[in-house]
């Protein structure tokens, strides 16, 4: 029965993948069609486009909607998974070194939000007293976009590839100091007091009872913070340019690539997928029945 | 002569203006099982909390071994109600943490020997590896009872630890705690709501008027014979007074003796010595009913 309904729901999945890129094609054929032969202008028209070097008399194909059909993005997959990691000056870089770029920076900018927040979010959780007087700057600085800091950074950091780093390191502190605090404070008294009895000292207790205790929680808050970040990685490059993924998709842009931003934000698509299913994974290794 | 081990002396708890419970007093001898009965609300659990040193009493002291309880302690073992295992550990790993807190230079071996000990002794050999999870109420709590044991303290602090469980398996480890302690003769405080437990285990039994400003009102002896066993227990001549004894004294007396009415130092008192006509009938029905019809 269980795996009847897998098969069944993957049968649909395809079934809509299939009428979507059946519609896909339909709206992107409709438009080549459409493009306007030579009849259809006015005398203004044929003017202007011999004025600007273009064949009037030409076949309609030449005449190419901006928006590739599913057969040209099919190639476009195609080329861009063949060699990934060219690269050919500034402008010109493979898909997968530009990924690399992102993941380098999500990386790099998570792990030191990590390396704030968790020891952080251990001591407001563990004293009331500074759970307290921190949390109005929490409440204030949390709902802050991690863009807005971009000016900031860039004048105090002077150095755009830093600043992109720096933001991700912002946008990913909250959630994982908010959540960390929670978990850490909720930790059940019994098994608190279960310690004291055992006159566990101080670091055993962080490390073998509340730690154990808060992970699930602590976890989730990574696990938001990383879908925060994959998200403002893109903005934030766009911003700052040079090189990865976000970057890739304005240049593409520039470039009047369609099927070039597409490929960008399909991978973009896998690649959060596979980040949260990496912490899901995680989550489900440190999750304890109760 | 056995000795007194814990000696409690005046102990009082207030929040604020309402006194919970005040001129407790009361002394544990060294092997001696005794449980603490009294209605809910009375201070029962906090009393256990402050020999425990998880709790402060608000005035009075506690001496265990001549030394005043300034905190909790690895020589006081602690079965708390809702067994507190570690959901996240193993059998094995939740009384490894114990026992490795007791010895910390010991081996990995030595610890699990310890570890495979108790848990043997209550009958869990064949769930080590198992999660709380996977464990019913009864076998969770025997764990946490062997959690308690593991680390061998001079006294064991029991709060209730069957309330949660069904009758049957509530008799079970009844009679593995008797078995362990009278090999082991372990110094126990109990608090229970169920007399038949107090009969069965104590070997004197603290009653405890009602709140507010509750007392310990009267220490019951219980004078049966200490190898006592669930099976036969009722047929004690003496169990139905002392029975009958604790149940007047929680369902009518407990009350009255409640604002402090209840004596400071109370008496020792052994029903189950008691002439026999202060034995009250079991039969509801008069015997003369009975004849003419």
């Amino acid at each position: 029965m269980q795996k009847s309904l897998t098969f069944r729901a993957a049968l649909l999945s395809l079934l809509l993948l299939g009428c979507l890129l059946g519609l896909w094609q339909l709206a992107t054929q409709g438009t080549a069609t459409a493009a306007a032969p030579a009849a259809a202008m006015t005398p203004e028209q044929i003017e202007y486009a011999k004025l600007m070097g273009k064949p009037v008399d030409a076949a309609p194909a030449t005449t190419k909607s901006g928006f590739p059909t599913p057969a040209q993005m099919g190639a476009t997959i195609g080329r861009q998974l063949a060699d990934p990691f060219y690269d050919r000056g500034p402008n010109d870089k493979g898909l997968g070194l530009q990924l690399a770029y992102s993941l380098g920076r999500v990386g790099l900018g998570y792990l030191l939000a990590a390396l704030v927040a968790i020891p952080l979010g251990f001591v407001i959780g563990m004293s009331p007293l500074i759970y307290r007087a921190l949390d109005p700057f929490i409440q204030v600085l949390k709902p802050i976009s991690p863009l807005a800091w971009m000016p900031l950074a860039l004048y105090t950091i002077k150095d755009s590839a830093a600043s992109g780093i720096f933001v991700i390191f912002i946008c990913s502190l909250w959630p994982m100091l908010i959540n960390t605090a929670f978990g850490v404070a909720g930790v059940r008294r019994e098994w608190l007091n279960v310690a004291r009895t055992l006159e566990v000292g101080p670091v055993r207790r962080a490390f073998e009872v509340i730690l154990p205790a808060a992970a699930p929680t602590i976890l989730t808050g990574m696990r938001i913070s990383m879908g925060i970040a994959w998200l403002v990685i893109v903005a934030a490059e766009m911003l700052v340019g040079g090189t990865g993924i976000g970057y890739f998709v304005w240049n593409e842009w520039n470039n009047l690539s369609l099927p070039n931003v597409l490929m960008a934000i399909l991978v973009i698509g896998v690649v959060g997928m596979l980040l949260d299913l990496a912490f899901a994974r995680c989550q489900k290794w440190v999750t304890y029945a109760d | 002569m056995p000795t007194e081990l814990v000696q409690v002396q005046g102990l009082a708890k207030r929040y604020g203006d309402a006194t919970v419970f005040d001129g407790v007093n009361f002394t544990l001898t060294e092997g001696e099982f005794v449980c603490i009965i009294g209605h809910s609300g009375c201070g029962k659990t906090t009393i256990l909390n402050v020999l425990a040193g998880l709790e402060q009493a608000s005035s009075g002291h506690v001496f265990m071994a001549n030394r005043e309880v300034a905190g909790p302690g690895l020589e006081r073992g602690v079965v708390f109600q809702g067994h507190a295992l570690m959901p996240w550990l193993t059998v094995r790993q939740n009384i490894a943490f114990a026992v490795r807190s007791k010895w910390p230079d010991w081996s990995r071996a030595q610890v699990d020997a310890q570890v495979v000990k108790y848990v043997e002794l209550v009958g869990l050999g064949a769930h080590l590896d198992k999660k709380p999870s996977q464990l019913s109420g009864g076998m969770k709590q025997r764990v946490g009872i062997a959690r308690a044991f593991a680390i061998e303290p001079r006294m064991l602090l029991l709060d209730e630890p069957f309330g949660a469980l069904d009758a049957l398996t509530r008799g079970t480890i009844q009679d593995e705690l008797l078995k362990i302690c009278a090999a082991t003769k372990q110094t126990v405080f109990m608090i229970t709501h169920d007399v038949d437990e107090a009969i069965l285990l104590a070997d004197r039994i603290l009653l405890m008027a009602n709140g507010p400003q509750a007392r310990i009102a009267e220490i019951v002896v219980n004078t049966m014979p200490r190898d006592r066993q669930r099976a036969t227990l009722h047929h004690d001549p003496q169990y139905y007074p002392i029975r009958n004894h604790l149940v007047d004294f929680l369902v009518a007396r407990s009350a009255g003796l409640s604002g402090g009415r209840a004596p400071e130092h109370p008496p020792e008192v052994r029903p189950g010595l008691a002439p026999s006509a202060e034995i009250i009938p079991l039969d509801p029905h008069p015997h003369t009913s009975r004849s003419t019809a």
